[in-house]
């Protein structure tokens, strides 16, 4: 067998065997979307039931200065926090959360705040420390299927360093870097600022009821200001969790589609050498058999 | 007789929801029942409590262990969330067993104080109906 068929053969296997990985890694991930997409519809009761105590609850007493609604200028430091994956094979995923963090950063530079990092997913880690950055926090192990008790830890370590002053190594406002699931195809990478919180106040279609509060408005707001925060958090890790499964199983598709369009290649390319290599042999046979014909003929 | 329309809900999942006549739910200050007709309230739930729902069909009494949390009732509507709920057929009796004798012992779960650790796992006894 000819040395370039021998090579084309074992490139198609090697791209066979590549091309039977991404394969899987584009199930796993497309069944893993709709799990994740599942997740999101789960927990949007709890969002939204929160998200409408506290409206009522702001809505009733105003002016409540809650030290996780008040601003900081006093506070130079800004945390961003940054929600990359643990597991690569994602196509741009991690890439672009990276980059829309980094202008954030700028940016932050620019207003002359100091950026603290607190990051999220093995890609986004590797990536500081190989840079040799100082990271104030960092997660992983939950990236691609996110638990509350995560999110509760996340929340409770970033309202804590919020209430404490530049001086104790806290910081004055929080950004969160995220990917938003909008559809299969289309994922955006948001910067939002999660603290301190900016009450958006809603349209006034839907006249809140007046509450009475047990044990009083001041215990409530304290207790659902931090698990708001929770939950927040909870909902951009699940968004960003579904996005990372989309992204990953396009970028899985993709390298598929093209593993298979090598395979092509290569076939026709070992076709055409397989038969370059018969032609030639048989041109040999018959070259030879001639010769020796002629010679015989000449001996008579 | 008007009914409540109930939703227990914990970040992750809607743990139970349908009518009820009645909802018992623990806060700071004592025991609150809600009936129909109930004022609006919002409560904070005790962290590591017990929430009863008696169903409107007369089907048995939900009975749910709660954590941090709150509960909102406006017309007719009551929302208990809760950042734990586990009902009480989902509750693994021998981890809170084995929880509540850690928090005796004065180990926490490395997250919440030693009380609260107990209260939780009391409460899930309670809701289990293993007294503690």
């Amino acid at each position: 067998m000819g040395a370039q068929l021998r090579q084309l053969r074992r490139q198609i296997r090697s791209v066979k065997s590549t091309a039977k990985i991404t394969r899987a890694q584009e199930l796993i991930a497309t069944s893993r979307i709709v799990k994740a997409q599942e997740n999101v519809r789960a927990s949007r009761p709890y969002a939204d039931q929160i998200t409408r105590a506290l409206s009522a609850l702001i809505s009733h007493r105003v002016g409540i200065g809650h030290p996780l609604l008040k601003e900081q200028p006093e506070d130079r430091r800004s945390a961003v926090l940054i929600i990359t994956s643990d597991r690569g094979f994602a196509g741009g995923y991690n890439a672009n959360v990276l980059r829309e963090a980094e202008s954030l950063v700028a940016r932050l530079r620019e207003q002359g705040r100091e950026p603290i990092p607190y990051v999220i997913g093995n890609k986004g880690i590797t990536w500081y420390r190989f840079r040799g950055r100082e990271m104030a926090e960092q997660w992983s192990g939950f990236s691609d299927r996110p638990d509350f008790p995560s999110a509760e830890r996340i929340g409770r370590r970033l309202a804590e360093d919020f209430l404490k002053t530049d001086e104790e190594g806290g910081v004055g406002e929080i950004h969160v870097v995220y990917t938003e699931f909008v559809s299969m195809l289309t994922q955006q990478v948001q910067v939002r600022r999660l603290l301190p919180l900016e009450v958006v106040e809603e349209a006034a279609d839907e006249v809140l009821p007046t509450y009475d509060f047990e044990p009083s408005a001041e215990a409530a707001l304290d207790l659902l200001l931090p698990n708001y925060i929770e939950s927040r958090i909870f909902h951009m890790l699940l968004q960003s969790a579904a996005s990372e499964h989309a992204s990953r199983r396009r970028a899985m598709k993709s390298a598929t589609d093209n593993a298979n369009e090598l395979i092509g290649l290569y076939s026709r390319q070992a076709n055409q050498a397989r038969q370059a290599e018969i032609t030639q042999e048989i041109s040999e046979i018959v070259g030879g058999a001639n010769a020796l014909a002629e010679s015989s003929a000449g001996s008579d | 007789m008007a009914t409540l329309k109930v939703g227990l809900v914990s970040p992750e999942r809607e743990i139970w929801s349908g009518e009820a006549k009645q909802v018992v739910a623990q806060t700071i200050e004592g025991q609150l029942g809600i009936l129909a007709g109930h004022a609006p309230v919002l409560g904070v739930l005790l962290d590591g409590s017990v929430v009863k729902i008696q169903p409107a069909d007369g089907g048995d009494e939900v009975v749910a262990m709660v954590g941090s949390g709150f509960f909102s009732v406006a017309d007719n509507e009551v929302a208990i969330l809760a950042e734990q709920a586990e009902l009480a057929g989902e509750i693994d009796v021998e981890a809170a067993r084995l929880q509540l004798e850690q928090a005796l012992a004065g180990d926490g779960d490395g997250m919440n104080d030693v009380s609260v650790t107990r209260r939780r796992a009391e409460a899930r006894l309670r809701a289990a109906g293993h007294e503690s």
